[in-house]
């Protein structure tokens, strides 16, 4: 009996898969080079522009920009005490939208995760996940339209002889900063409970601890890192947005400045105070790192 | 530690609060699609189905929807790419700097959308590119990369290798080993990357406001751009509630997703 051998000549493509094979670094250029290239160049890029254009010359009657190395723009943000207060109004946001979100999502994430029935937790778990994929900006514009004069909140509150903080208002801010970025802590809070064993609750208990004292010791320090990386998303969030104080509150924040002086023409400015979302966002991940929220993530 | 009847009943309380505080807002949006009155106030005097023939005849809206659905394609598109590539690198190779990948991918979304805006604008005015579509395409296209790298990242890890090696064994080479074995296990990672990835760029404005112009207008810009119109607001109200309706789809589809993987899994 004889055995038919293939004599044809391999195809184009097993060559070059042949040839590839042989070649491990080649493979790792090209399976890299584009996405690296297009981040290197075109996102570092921007940030290297951007970094570059603080201390650029920007001409105050035509806003041309010419490339000469100036420290007007700092100058400005320094001495200006309008930019000193906006800076601090933002963090200041910031940190109380995030603080409320604690007050407020640890106790649902509590619930569902240690006394909700399992299928009760499922429902309550896309429950809250559900808004996040709902538009940003209808979430934003209907709650313009529910803070607004005569609207849903003054129809609300008119019984009780309250009424809305309207749109000019921090508090409007502060209210739907709250709403948006709520479930961003609601879920690593509820990972996070999950996560803890129930024999850690009954060796508590065991020992003579009562629940109180139970959720002081052993509650609380477990769960501190989720709360910090719920954290990272409130903060940082509250801080980058300009679109959210522009419509609800009529106030600016950082973000609205870097806006309005990068449409007006004043790039170097708006390049200069972009530094400060930067800084700040690198200290407080400075901060949360060391209580392990990269670990929680 | 078994928590008082108390405490339940006020952890219960506070649960649907909550509850109520999300869904009100959303719930509100559907009432306010079919207010007759061009102000906005509460509650509605009447109802009327006429602002969705006014909103669906609008061009402007049309348009904005249109470019909304094509700027998400294109970015989710380059995004899979990108984050195959760069997972397929981290995961099968070792070399210098391998950490410092993803650290660099995920960039744009730990950085506030307002410098990764900024920034973007900068390089455009100052390289003197015009700004349309494809200025926004590849602003979205930034922070979209990294949700596709860690979906097919995980599942890569989680796909145990000797599967490509049996491929190989019994004769296929790299391009039909990649073909028949690689892509189906990452298909449902590709998926589930791809949808977040559209989704994310669909709902994007902070970024988009830098990256569009005056001429270009996604969704989240016409809606930005009108409530400082107030006769616009009843055709916004019809957009709002569609919106709200379409996001349901992301939500059923992830759910299937998942459904599908865990059956791989299993």
């Amino acid at each position: 009996m004889t055995v038919a051998i293939e004599t044809t000549a391999p195809s184009r493509g097993r060559r070059l898969a042949t040839w590839l094979h042989a070649r491990p670094r080649l493979q790792l250029a090209l399976l890299l080079g584009l996405p690296l290239g297009f981040f290197v160049v075109f996102y570092l890029g921007s940030l290297i522009v951007l970094f570059l254009n603080a201390f650029w010359e920007a001409d105050p009657f035509s806003g041309k920009i010419t490339p000469a190395f100036s420290l007007d723009a700092f100058v400005t943000l320094v001495t200006v005490d309008v930019y000193r207060v906006i800076a601090l109004r933002t963090v200041g946001m910031a940190l109380l939208v995030t603080l409320t979100c604690i007050v407020i999502g640890f106790p649902v994430a509590y619930y569902m995760a240690r006394i909700a029935a399992p299928r009760t937790r499922r429902l309550l778990l896309v429950a809250i996940l559900m808004p996040l994929w709902a538009s940003y900006l209808v979430k934003i514009y209907t709650w313009h339209t529910m803070l607004g004069g005569n609207g849903f909140i003054d129809w609300l509150l008119e019984p009780i002889g309250l009424g809305s903080p309207g749109l000019t208002s921090l508090v409007s801010s502060w209210i739907v900063f709250t709403y948006l970025w709520l479930p961003y802590m609601v879920l690593p809070i509820h990972t996070g409970l999950e996560r803890i064993p129930s024999s850690l609750l009954e060796a508590s208990a065991d020992l003579g601890a009562r629940s109180g004292r139970t959720f002081r010791r052993v509650v609380i320090p477990l769960i501190l890192p989720s709360i910090a990386a719920g954290s990272i998303f409130t903060f940082s969030l509250t801080l980058g947005d300009y679109i959210t104080p522009d419509l609800i509150s009529n106030t600016l924040f950082i973000g609205n400045v870097i806006y309005i002086n990068s449409s007006l023409g004043n790039l170097p400015l708006a390049a200069a105070y972009s530094m400060l979302p930067v800084l700040i966002m690198g200290g407080y991940l400075f901060i949360v790192r060391r209580l392990g929220a990269f670990e929680a993530l | 530690m078994t928590e008082s009847l108390l405490t339940r009943l006020v952890l219960r309380l506070a649960t649907a609060g909550v509850l109520v505080f999300i869904y009100t807002p959303l719930v509100l949006v559907a009432v306010y699609a079919f207010n007759p009155t061009i102000a906005q106030t509460w509650p509605p005097e009447g109802f009327t189905t006429e602002w969705f023939v006014t909103a669906f005849r609008n061009p402007d809206v049309l348009d904005a929807f249109w470019s909304s659905i094509i700027a998400a394609a294109f970015a989710t598109a380059v995004a899979l790419v990108l984050g195959t590539l760069a997972s397929l690198a981290v995961q099968r190779f070792a070399f210098f700097g391998r950490e410092t990948v993803s650290l660099l991918l995920l960039l744009p979304i730990a950085l506030p959308g307002v410098v990764t805006g900024i920034a973007l604008s900068a390089t455009f005015q100052t390289l003197d590119v015009r700004f349309s579509l494809a200025t926004v395409v590849l602003g979205h296209a930034t922070f979209c990369v990294v949700i596709a790298y860690n979906n097919v990242l995980a599942r890569l890890r989680r796909t145990p290798r000797s599967f490509e090696e049996a491929s190989a064994d019994l004769g296929a080479d790299t391009w039909k080993t990649f073909r028949w074995i690689t892509v189906p296990a990452l298909r449902t990672a590709l998926l589930a990357g791809g949808l977040l990835a559209f989704a994310l760029s669909f709902d994007e404005v902070i970024v988009t406001n830098f990256t569009a112009g005056p001429a270009t207008e996604t969704i989240p810009l016409f809606i930005f751009r009108s409530i400082q119109r107030p006769n616009q607001l009843p055709v916004v109200n019809v957009v709002a509630l569609v919106l709200v309706l379409l996001s349901v789809i992301p939500v059923y589809l992830a759910q299937r997703i998942s459904e599908d993987a865990a059956g791989v899994a299993r």
